[in-house]
C-alpha cells in the first residue's frame, strides 16, 4: 500500500473515531433545558384527546396560552387540574386559553382523568413525546406561559402550580400589572 | 444423509417452536424484557414507576384477552411511540440498526482477512527471496560483509 494512501486511511480512521467520540460526548453532556423565556414558543400540532381534530399552538396566536404538561398517573397533576379549570373559566373571555398536553400516558386513562376532574379546556395528546423534548419537560406537571405574540413569558413552573403563580403569570402574559 | 436431514429438522423445530409459542401465548416477564418504561427509560422489568405499573396491568389484561405478543406491542407503540420497544423493529429505516452491525462485522472480517493474506504473502516472498540467494557454502547469509569478516577471523585463527 503506497505511503500516502496509508496515511490518508489512518487520518480518515482517526477522524471517524474523533467524530464518534464527539457525538457520544454531546449526547452525554447536552442539557435539554428547553427554550429560553422571551423567545418564541416552539410550535406543535397534536391530536385533540377527545376528537380526531389536530390542534396547533400557532392557532392560538393573539391569545395568552397557559401550556400545561401532565399525565393521568401524576399525583400533583390531579391537585392542579381544578386550579387550571377555574382559571380557564375566569379568563377565557379575556383572551386566555388553557391548553393541556398529555404525554407518556394511555388514551383511556387520560380521558378518564379529564372526565373525573371535569376539565373543559382543550387537551392534546403527545403520544411520541416530541413536544416534551422541545420544551425540555423532565417531569409532570410543568407549565409555560405564552403571550399573544407567541413568546414565552413569565415563569417556567416546573412542578405544581399555586393559585398565586397562575394568576401572576397570566397577568404578565396579558401585559397587565401583576 | 437421511439422519443428517432429520437432525437438522429437529434442531430447526427446537428453535422455531418456542418462538411461535411465545408469539401466540406471551408472558408478562418476557414482554417486560422487550419493552422500555417511557418515563425512566429503563427496561420495564426493572422499572417501578407509576406508568410501568400501569403498563404491566395493561399487558396482563391483553394476555388474558388472548392477544399475541405482536398485537400487544403494536398497541403499546400506538400509545407511546416506537421508543417503548427495547429493540427497534426489523422494518423500514430501523432495519439499518440490525443490518449495520452485521455489515460492520463482515467488513472488519474482510479487512482482517485481507491484512492476514498480505502479511502471509509478504513472508512467503521474503522466504522465496532468501531461498533464491544461498551463500557459497549452501547456507543462508544475511549479510555478505559479515560473512567476509567471519572468514577473515577464522583464517587468522587458523594461522
Amino acid at each position: 500500500m503506497p505511503g500516502r494512501l496509508r496515511i490518508a486511511l489512518q487520518a480518515a480512521a482517526v477522524l471517524v473515531v474523533a467524530l464518534l467520540l464527539a457525538l457520544l460526548g454531546w449526547q452525554v453532556f447536552k442539557k435539554d433545558n428547553g427554550p429560553d423565556l422571551g423567545r418564541p414558543a416552539p410550535n406543535f400540532t397534536l391530536p385533540h384527546l377527545s376528537s380526531d381534530q389536530d390542534v396547533s399552538l400557532a392557532s392560538f396566536r393573539g391569545k395568552v396560552v397557559v401550556l400545561n404538561f401532565w399525565a393521568s398517573w401524576c399525583g400533583p397533576c390531579k391537585d392542579e387540574a381544578p386550579l387550571l379549570e377555574s382559571a380557564w373559566n375566569r379568563y377565557k373571555d379575556k383572551g386566555v386559553v388553557v391548553l393541556g398536553v398529555d404525554a407518556q400516558d394511555f388514551d383511556v386513562d387520560a380521558q378518564r382523568f379529564v372526565d373525573r376532574a371535569g376539565i373543559t379546556y382543550p387537551i392534546v395528546r403527545d403520544k411520541h413525546g416530541s413536544t416534551l423534548g422541545h420544551y425540555g419537560v423532565t417531569g409532570f406537571p410543568e407549565t409555560w406561559f405564552v403571550d399573544p405574540q407567541g413568546k414565552l413569558v413569565g415563569e417556567h413552573v416546573a412542578g405544581p402550580l399555586t393559585e398565586e403563580a397562575l394568576e401572576r403569570n397570566i397577568k404578565i402574559a396579558l401585559g397587565e400589572p401583576a | 444423509m437421511t439422519r443428517k436431514l432429520l437432525a437438522a429438522f429437529v434442531v430447526a423445530l427446537a428453535v422455531v417452536a418456542p418462538a411461535a409459542a411465545s408469539e401466540q401465548s406471551p408472558t408478562l416477564p418476557e414482554l417486560e424484557r422487550e419493552l422500555i418504561c417511557p418515563t425512566c427509560h429503563e427496561l420495564l422489568a426493572a422499572s417501578t414507576s407509576p406508568i410501568a405499573e400501569r403498563m404491566r396491568a395493561f399487558i396482563r389484561g391483553r394476555i388474558a384477552a388472548g392477544d399475541t405478543k405482536s398485537e400487544i406491542k403494536a398497541k403499546l407503540v400506538d400509545q407511546f411511540g416506537e421508543s417503548v420497544l427495547a429493540a427497534p423493529p426489523k422494518s423500514g429505516f430501523n432495519l439499518l440498526a440490525w443490518l449495520l452491525p452485521l455489515a460492520g462485522i463482515v467488513l472488519a472480517a474482510g479487512v482482517v482477512g485481507y491484512l492476514a493474506y498480505r502479511w502471509s504473502r509478504g513472508r512467503r516472498a521474503e522466504e522465496d527471496e532468501e531461498a533464491a540467494s544461498p551463500s557459497a557454502n549452501g547456507r543462508f547469509s544475511p549479510d555478505p560483509e559479515l560473512e567476509r569478516r567471519l572468514d577473515e577471523e577464522l583464517a587468522r585463527y587458523d594461522a
